[in-house]
């Protein structure tokens, strides 16, 4: 009771003391205000970067292993220089997996390269083709948009189909269906099966949309006669993906011959490992960004010291009067630094309604949006500021000598 | 039964280097229910009595036991709770809070005091009431006279039913005709039962009271009931 009448009349003071000086009020405001507007920017901006790359990594499958000739993170030069002379990964090797493999749902084997592709007198002049089988559908979690996927006969044999992507499609066929029509890729006719559904980008580096998916076999007679293969093998569980990249690396030593004691010859790579790589990047980027942007709070919260300062000076004989009738040292801490909490709030607010139209412009390049999570950052931040940035002043107001404050005019 | 006792009370000040004593080993008393003037030149040591008296400031040495309680080992916030509850204070420039209206000034006491919302109003407007200002609770002291902010003054001194309404020169600031009148307030305030304590170097105020006692040189010169 005692404290919320005390809290009350605090936060009437404070309002009192804002509107006797707007102007000065207003100014200190303002260094809280961009202080938080790049801060929150900052944290948007991070929490938006991080959103987009999962999304982006996502599509290569949370449970989905890469079975390919070298790993992905290669730290020293030596170690790529061993890893490049590695013997290639072959079609029979797939095939011998794929057969020996119990914990995996689908295998399926992917090259790739680019070719030009044409469709009446429109071109597509690089396009990503790839050579796998049907389990494709599965190992890289796609969804047919239109017609269907490639069949496993289809996949084994030589017929001349293929799957598109949406950008491929939308590229070479202006208000016409794509399925059933033949493109030529590279030279060589193919029948369109099937559209697949929009998939986005990949780290903004490349469209997964602009696609062919051909059979293998088609693949190895027309383009590439030994390709070096990643083969994909998707988990039957997320649960149990340690376990199958345990079987697979068993298996594949097997199948490659690997002596036992000598180290793999081969990379079973995982979407994890980039997270754990961007996780670390990403880091580094938000303690720098945000201990930038935070310098410009914290030269925000030295105005308020200096005004808060300033605002004790001026009423010091208030403050022989409040004590003279009784309030104690904590009432007056609590009233000047309610008071600082106050504007700093009131600028984390302004702040935060400015950085919110800035956040619709962010979220044109990043999927950025102001999370609740930022929003309660940015309020928390700003009474933190006010508070730490007020409690010397307020210290100051609340010790001082009632007769000594009373005489000050 | 004496509701103030001071014993052999000093106070000391160093200023620049010199030690000035404003009050020398002072002793007296106050039963409850007196309306003592305090008198004395300026420089005399009667601020510093005052406040001490007030609990506003502590004794160098000596001890002052208010209604029963030893105030003079009491740190600041057990002083600013006597203040609360044992004093009234009445400056001679009245000491309002500017931005607050009258019964906002009225009601702090009560705040600090930990009263409940409700019975802060009521006993607020009685207070008001009491000093004849029920008509002018919404107004800020710029826009009352000065007789009319003494008497808010009074109200807050009061709404706290205080063992002691100290009374710094109230009219030290007023016409002689608005002085007669906060004067006939106390007159009032001292029938019904409060004791009052009158500081002033003026000796038409301090013929008010029944009892003065005089400070020359931080000494008690003399102490003489009146009639």
């Amino acid at each position: 009771m005692r404290y919320s009448s005390e809290f009350l009349e605090g936060l009437r003071i404070a309002w009192d003391a804002i509107r006797a000086n707007k102007l000065r009020s207003g100014l200190t405001t303002l260094g809280i205000i961009i202080g938080i507007v790049t801060v929150t920017l900052m944290a948007t901006a991070i929490q938006g970067l991080k959103r987009g790359f999962v999304q982006s990594i996502s599509a290569l499958g949370a449970d989905v292993l890469y079975v390919q000739r070298t790993g992905w993170f290669i730290n020293s030069e030596a170690e790529w220089r061993r890893q490049n002379k590695r013997a290639d990964i072959t079609y029979a090797q797939f095939r011998a997996l794929a057969r020996q493999l119990n914990l995996a749902r689908a295998v399926a084997p992917q090259v790739d390269t680019g070719r030009p592709v044409k469709y009446k007198n429109r071109t597509s002049s690089s396009v990503h083709i790839i050579g796998t089988t049907d389990q494709f559908l599965y190992t890289g979690g796609l969804t047919v948009a239109e017609g269907r996927f490639l069949s496993s006969a289809e996949a084994e044999g030589g017929r001349p189909v293929c799957v598109i992507g949406a950008q491929t499609a939308t590229n070479l066929f202006v208000g016409e269906q794509a399925v059933g029509h033949r493109i030529t890729i590279g030279g060589y006719r193919f029948e369109v099966i099937g559209v697949l559904e929009k998939q986005g980008d990949f780290l903004g580096a490349f469209s997964l949309d602009n696609q062919v998916i051909i059979p293998v076999q088609q693949f190895t007679t027309l383009f590439w006669h030994d390709p070096d293969y990643t083969i994909q093998v998707k988990a039957i569980s997320l649960d149990a993906l340690d376990d199958c990249r345990e079987e697979l690396r068993g298996v594949m030593r097997k199948i490659r011959h690997v002596a036992p004691g000598d180290e793999d010859d081969f990379a079973i790579n995982q979407q994890s490992e980039f997270l754990k790589t961007f996780d670390k990047v990403i880091g580094t980027i938000a303690t720098a960004g945000l201990f930038i942007t935070g310098l410009s709070l914290f030269v925000g919260g030295i105005g308020i010291m200096n005004i808060m300062f300033v605002s004790v000076a001026e009423r010091t004989k208030e403050i022989g009067i409040r004590k003279a009738i009784g309030a104690k040292r904590r009432t007056v801490l609590m009233q000047f630094l309610t008071e600082a909490a106050s504007i700093c709030l009131m600028g984390g607010l302004i702040g935060l309604g400015l950085a919110w139209p800035l956040t619709l412009v962010m979220a044109r390049f990043m999927p950025a949006t102001m999370s609740l999570s930022v929003v309660g950052l940015a309020i928390l931040v700003s009474l933190m500021t006010g508070v730490v940035a007020g409690f010397l002043p307020a210290w100051r107001a609340a010790r001082m000598n009632p007769v000594d404050a009373l005489r000050n005019e | 039964m004496s509701l103030i006792h001071l014993e052999k009370v000093t106070r000391r000040y160093q200023m620049g280097g010199e030690t000035i004593h404003a009050l020398r080993e002072v002793s007296f008393t106050i039963a409850r229910g007196e309306y003592v003037a305090i008198m004395g030149p300026s420089g005399s040591g009667k601020s510093t009595l005052m406040n001490i008296i007030g609990c506003l400031d502590t004794a160098t040495s000596g001890t002052y036991v208010l209604n029963d309680v030893n105030v003079s080992e009491m740190d600041d916030n057990q002083l600013a709770e006597v203040r609360n509850k044992e004093i009234g204070f009445v400056f001679q420039t009245f000491n309002l809070l500017p931005r607050a209206n009258a019964f906002h000034n009225v009601e702090l006491p009560l705040i600090y005091a930990g009263i409940s919302a409700e019975e802060r109003r009521r006993v607020t407007v009685e207070a008001l009431t009491s000093v004849g200002l029920a008509d002018r609770m919404t107004h800020k002291p710029n826009e009352m006279s000065g007789g009319q902010r003494q008497r808010v003054a009074v109200a807050r001194a009061l709404v706290n039913h205080p063992s002691i309404l100290l009374a710094d020169e109230p009219t030290g600031n007023l016409d002689t005709k608005t002085g007669e009148e906060i004067m006939g307030v106390f007159e009032e305030l001292s029938r019904q039962g409060n004791t009052i304590i009158l500081v002033t170097h003026e000796e038409d105020i301090a013929r008010h009271a029944r009892r003065i006692v005089r400070i020359r040189d931080g000494l008690i010169a003399s102490d003489e009931a009146r009639r």
